[in-house]
């Protein structure tokens, strides 16, 4: 316990801790590693496992009669188009604001700055009222996307508006801007500045966010539940799924539940990689 | 952007073209700007002014019957006590994973550093079934053991405080978690070397350390936790006066057309609005 067997050097600046500082568990942080998967385990691991153990449970036949019938297909088609939609608007749309909150200067960007986090806050449920008072039947710009498609598209770029831009505006707030001068002093049009030396070093961080809005996109459920009416024509598979709890159909709820499940990491993972490369690349 | 671009002019770069290119650069500029603050306000500024203004042309008595309806008053109390214990929780856990994940190497570290987040790409609805499938009495793998100790869990309160735990999961550890690497380990091991124990370590180093961190995960929780819908609604059975958090009441005004949806809905708006204010006041102090 003598004060000279202090093992590191204290004052080297950079601090993170790396795998060969991370010190063997004890009994406390033992118990405490065995309570936290205890808690993991039974809250999000074996509920999902029986998900899919639900859905798959009476073989690929049983699956595949709960998953191919028209109102299934038609809420999934639905929601995975409306989320490769919403992905790409926000993409380009999240892009964009990040880059003029980031690079442009005026009254009432605080403002803005602030409106984009309302998604965020704003219970799901809220935000589906708010949209439908706008869009809905009742609308008071008549504009009546009530058990519309748009409404549904509308909905889900609400609640996903702030992916992109939170995860791009830090990123191009740190971006070097010598490469951009250099390029510019070298004669560069703007536009080819952006496209070779802005947007490589912005791929990564547009890759995860766009991933996130995707992510929530297809398991929305509370802001399109009013706007999209219930039909079956514009429910989302969230609200199919619902119904089908609703109704005690278990295994069709699980069935479709688990296709979301496997869509959401399949596009999750190919972005992962459009990640990976771009960052490697950049 | 959609200007022809101008002819290419071939000059040394100490000289560039004073009269085109600034002022097409100022056009995009601004078009730029039109673009994002008209996408802003289209999406979410306005559709929140209507909302503001049609509760506030309803009258103030409306208003206030709206949001002191029993089934109101009753929805408060349901929704503090799940959203209160569920950010307990989460806290709790959070913080406690974020040590063992910065601090401590073990096997599966990594693995659990993923598991963290796959509540965030998860639908509510499918959370809901999830725990439905598990701790249902009739539908769940663990049904009858809890029918025969008599623990409702589904259709309950426990229910209702799992499924929000369940979707707040992520928040706490995401926002410690860089704090604690970035800190590293150094003051906690001459902290230790020194003699101090775990609680002190916590007490004197750690929580010092991550505390706005903290307050930030933890008003992220409350707001996430508020707000929570989708799950809750399939794990509550949505019986009014029972297991109604706000977001239900809210729902099923508006579903069945019963007055008072836009009252209690400024009610979540303006508790959001909370949210953010203090949410930005931490920021820039937990910023890394």
């Amino acid at each position: 316990m003598t004060s000279e067997s202090v093992p590191t050097p204290v004052g080297t600046r950079s601090a993170r801790a790396t795998s060969s500082d991370r010190a063997r568990l004890g009994a406390w942080s033992g118990t405490g590693l065995g309570v936290a998967v205890l808690w993991l385990s039974l809250l999000v691991l074996l509920p999902l496992a029986a998900v899919i153990a639900k859905g798959t449970g009476d073989g690929w036949s049983g699956f595949w009669d709960a998953v191919n019938n028209h109102a299934a297909l038609t809420a999934i088609r639905l929601t995975v188009l409306s989320a490769l939609a919403v992905a790409a608007i926000n993409a380009v749309l999240g892009t964009l604001i990040a880059w003029v909150l980031v690079r442009d200067d005026f009254w009432g960007k605080r403002v803005v700055e602030a409106v984009i986090d309302i998604p965020f806050a704003l219970p799901t449920i809220v935000a589906g009222l708010v949209l439908l008072t706008l869009y809905g039947q009742q609308s008071s710009i008549g504009v009546h996307w009530y058990a519309t498609n748009q409404g549904v598209l509308v909905a889900l770029l609400f609640v996903t508006l702030p992916f992109v831009v939170r995860t791009v505006q830090p990123v191009l707030l740190a971006l070097d801007r010598e490469a951009e001068e250099a390029a510019a002093s070298l004669g560069a049009e703007p536009l080819t500045t952006f496209r070779r030396i802005i947007l490589p070093a912005l791929a990564p961080a547009i890759a995860s966010g766009t991933a996130l809005a995707f992510g929530r996109a297809m398991g929305e459920y509370g802001s399109v539940l009013l706007i999209s009416g219930g039909l079956p024509r514009t429910s989302v598979a969230s609200q199919y799924v619902f119904t089908q709890i609703e109704n005690d159909e278990y295994v069709s709820a699980a069935a479709v539940s688990t296709v979301l499940l496997l869509i959401s990491v399949v596009v999750l993972a190919v972005l992962g990689e459009v990640q990976r490369r771009a960052a490697r690349r950049g | 952007m959609t200007d022809t671009p101008p002819p290419v002019v071939i000059e040394p770069p100490s000289r560039p073209t004073r009269t085109a290119a600034p002022r097409k650069r100022r056009l995009v500029k601004y078009l730029l700007r039109a673009v994002a603050v008209g996408y802003v306000a289209v999406l979410v500024a306005m559709p929140l002014v209507v909302v503001v203004w049609r509760t506030i042309d309803q009258g103030a008595s409306t208003f206030w019957d709206a949001i002191s309806a029993p089934d109101a008053v009753h929805a408060y109390q349901v929704t503090a006590e799940v959203a209160g214990l569920a950010v307990l929780i989460n806290t709790v856990f959070g913080v406690g994973v974020a040590l063992l994940l910065a601090r401590y190497r073990f096997p599966g570290r990594s693995l659990l550093n993923v598991l963290i987040d796959v509540p965030i790409s998860i639908s509510p609805i499918i959370v809901g079934l999830a725990l439905v499938l598990v701790f249902g009495w009739t539908t769940g793998w663990f049904g009858s053991e809890l029918q025969n100790a008599g623990i409702e869990v589904i259709f309950s309160t426990p229910g209702m405080v799992l499924a929000t735990a369940f979707v707040c999961l992520p928040l706490v550890v995401r926002e410690v978690l860089p704090v604690l690497e970035e800190e590293g380990i150094e003051q906690d091991q001459a902290a230790r070397s020194l003699g101090a124990n775990a609680l002190q370590r916590l007490v004197r180093i750690t929580l010092p350390t991550i505390k706005w961190a903290l307050a930030y995960g933890v008003v992220l929780s409350i707001a996430r936790a508020l707000g929570e819908f989708g799950a809750v609604r399939v794990v509550s059975g949505d019986v009014t006066g029972q297991t109604q958090t706000l977001t239900l009441v809210v729902d099923q005004r508006a579903e069945q057309f019963e007055p008072g949806a836009y009252q209690l809905s400024m009610v979540l708006i303006a508790v959001s609005a909370i949210c953010i204010v203090v949410i930005s006041l931490i920021r820039p102090r937990g910023e890394r």
